[in-house]
């Protein structure tokens, strides 16, 4: 039975692949328990290298473990996994195009009472920018264990955003996974949005709310962030009046702005951000009450929906 | 104890990379001179005398690796591995060219190359990894890793120093190409830093020393080494940067200077005069 958390997930995953393949190694940057790497730990102490507090220096060492002939997992905060290392990502690993699997863990708002220093909201952005970088924002705990599974023979760098929390389960039973894969969970026809990560359960919510007013929307997974299938975007953004993006992260540079790239070129419905503002995240005493602080919910969601179907009603009058 | 004939002829061959520096540099054209010129002999010294290299076959897992942390000075590998047969000797003339294969930096689409290098201080801490691995994958390879006593300003270059001494990485060599000169001038001046054989210590390295255009004593350090077990090894290299070249010893202006017409000449002329006098 999988953990609805997300970590949980990660850590089992990572002790199967490493009892699957030899080359699995994991680098950690004394935030083990946290991230779940201990789990790798205890059963593959020889292949397990804690690299202290020093995140620069382990994305480097990464880059010769896989140069080596090595599949290297690296650990820390998705705000130090991705911000700290960016220039070792970028020179060491992204420009050889080594396959190092980076795992940036309590991403988003999750870390909630730590504040703006530990809270990710910009790595998506960073990543998303470099070159061979494949981005990935899983929904729930069983594409985490499907992503890890591609692990082993997936060319290039990889960089997961996973959440701290248990989320409820959204990825449909028995659908086969690819990376690259964008999945439409909901049918509708008046509205569709498109979720990643934690914001994926949460449009779910949104669309079942709007079903009740009498509107239609469709509801799509986005956790391959890059590569982004532009086709899938193009296909399912078609036909409908509303388009709306849900993010635990920046407006600036994540999927609003994916999707947005995906679309230019081809004529479509309005398009609304739902995440968070250009602003870092703050403490708080609970994850939820942050996610609301930041209208990071299913009724700001819907509530977005609406006001574009309007708007779309206002434009066709004056029409 | 390296013999005579062997250091002859290592000694022509570090002449030989210098020539080739300069001539992939050409005229008129910026190119990092001075640190691949300091680096002519050990570079000489561990591709044709120490390393376990076959350039027929660059992939062979228990190769010994060799980097370049100051990927700047990488002209001085690119020569190396010319001389080899690794890298077509036509290449040279299309140094930082649109299709040619010698990027400005360390890049994995140059035959020969072990890893991307050159924003500064990441080449131990990959140089470790490697070393580490190799471990894991009970290889006899060795790693050699050239750092910079400019770069030794990057912090992550103090990260990896601890890493692979916390590990006992005895398989990890690192050169220390002490040329006392950066790019905007004398170390001392720029950013000094102090007691480096004590600093190196002190994290946990073997230290040695030697005079980084000997390849004798070149030849036996490395072999010292080897020799030592259950920790890393820095061998600090006192060199001239722009060693060999008059006009460009000792200077900053050559750390990435363009030759005239004249100092190309003469730079050659120099260069070939020096090799004609190895003993």
């Amino acid at each position: 039975m999988t953990s609805p958390n997300l970590r949980s997930a990660y850590g089992a995953s990572l002790v199967r692949l490493g009892k699957k393949d030899e080359r699995v190694v994991a680098l950690e940057a004394d935030l083990g328990k946290s991230t779940q790497s201990v789990m790798f730990q205890a059963e593959f102490p020889d292949r397990y290298f804690q690299m202290g507090i020093a995140e620069q220096n382990m994305a480097s060492t990464a880059a010769g473990f896989a140069l080596s002939g090595m599949i290297p997992f690296i650990h820390s905060f998705a705000v130090f996994a991705s911000g700290r290392t960016y220039d070792q990502l970028r020179n060491s690993i992204c420009i050889p195009n080594l396959p190092v699997r980076i795992c940036g863990s309590s991403a988003g708002l999750s870390d909630f009472g730590d504040g703006k220093t530990h809270q990710g909201v910009e790595d998506a952005a960073l990543m998303r920018s470099l070159p061979n970088m494949t981005v990935l924002c899983p929904a729930d705990s069983i594409e985490v264990e499907q992503m890890m599974d591609c692990m082993l023979d997936w060319p290039g760098p990889v960089y997961f955003r996973i959440n701290r929390n248990d989320l409820p389960f959204v990825y449909p039973e028995g659908e086969p996974y690819s990376i690259g894969k964008v999945t439409r969970l909901r049918e509708g026809n008046e509205a569709a949005i498109f979720g990643s990560g934690i914001m994926v359960s949460k449009a779910l919510e949104a669309a079942k709310a709007l079903e009740t007013e009498g509107i239609s929307t469709r509801v799509i997974n986005i956790s391959t962030i890059k590569p982004l299938d532009r086709e899938a975007v193009i296909r399912y953004a078609r036909g409908v009046d509303a388009i709306v993006t849900a993010e635990e992260h920046s407006i600036i540079g994540g999927i609003g702005s994916a999707v947005v790239e995906a679309l230019r070129g081809v004529s479509h419905a309005p398009v609304e951000f739902v995440g968070v503002p250009d602003s870092f995240g703050i403490s708080a005493e609970g994850y939820d009450e942050l996610l609301v602080h930041f209208k990071l919910t299913s009724d700001e969601i819907a509530r977005t929906v609406k006001t574009l179907l309007k708007g779309t009603e206002k434009c066709a009058s004056v029409l | 104890m390296a013999n005579a004939e062997e250091i002859q002829r290592i000694k022509k061959l570090a002449w030989d990379l210098r020539a080739d520096i300069v001539r992939m540099i050409g005229v008129g054209k910026a190119g990092h001179l001075g640190g691949s010129c300091s680096l002519a002999e050990t570079v000489a010294a561990l591709y044709f005398g120490k390393m376990h290299f076959d350039p027929k076959a660059l992939h062979d897992p228990n190769r010994d690796r060799f980097l370049v942390s100051k990927g700047h000075s990488v002209l001085v590998q690119y020569a190396a591995l010319v001389e080899l047969g690794a890298i077509p000797r036509e290449e040279m003339g299309k140094l930082k060219t649109l299709g040619g294969k010698l990027q400005g930096h360390p890049d994995m689409m140059t035959p020969g190359m072990e890893a991307v290098t050159g924003s500064l201080g990441q080449g131990l801490s990959i140089a470790t990894g490697m070393a580490l691995a190799l471990r894991l994958r009970k290889s006899p390879a060795r790693v050699y890793v050239v750092i910079g006593d400019g770069e030794l300003a990057e912090g992550q270059l103090w990260e990896a120093a601890m890493a692979a001494a916390r590990y006992k990485l005895d398989s990890l060599t690192a050169i220390l190409d002490r040329n006392r000169i950066q790019a905007t001038g004398p170390t001392k001046e720029i950013f000094d830093i102090p007691n480096l054989e004590d600093k190196w210590r002190a994290f946990g390295w073997n230290v040695l020393n030697v005079d980084g255009h000997d390849v004798g004593p070149i030849l036996d350090v490395l072999d010292k080494a080897t020799a030592i077990k259950g920790g890393p090894t820095v061998i600090v290299a006192d060199t001239v940067k722009g060693k060999g070249v008059s006009f460009a010893e000792n200077t900053a202006a050559f750390h990435n200077g363009a030759m005239t017409r004249e100092q190309y000449d003469q730079a050659l002329v120099e260069i070939e005069e020096s090799r004609r006098m190895v003993q």
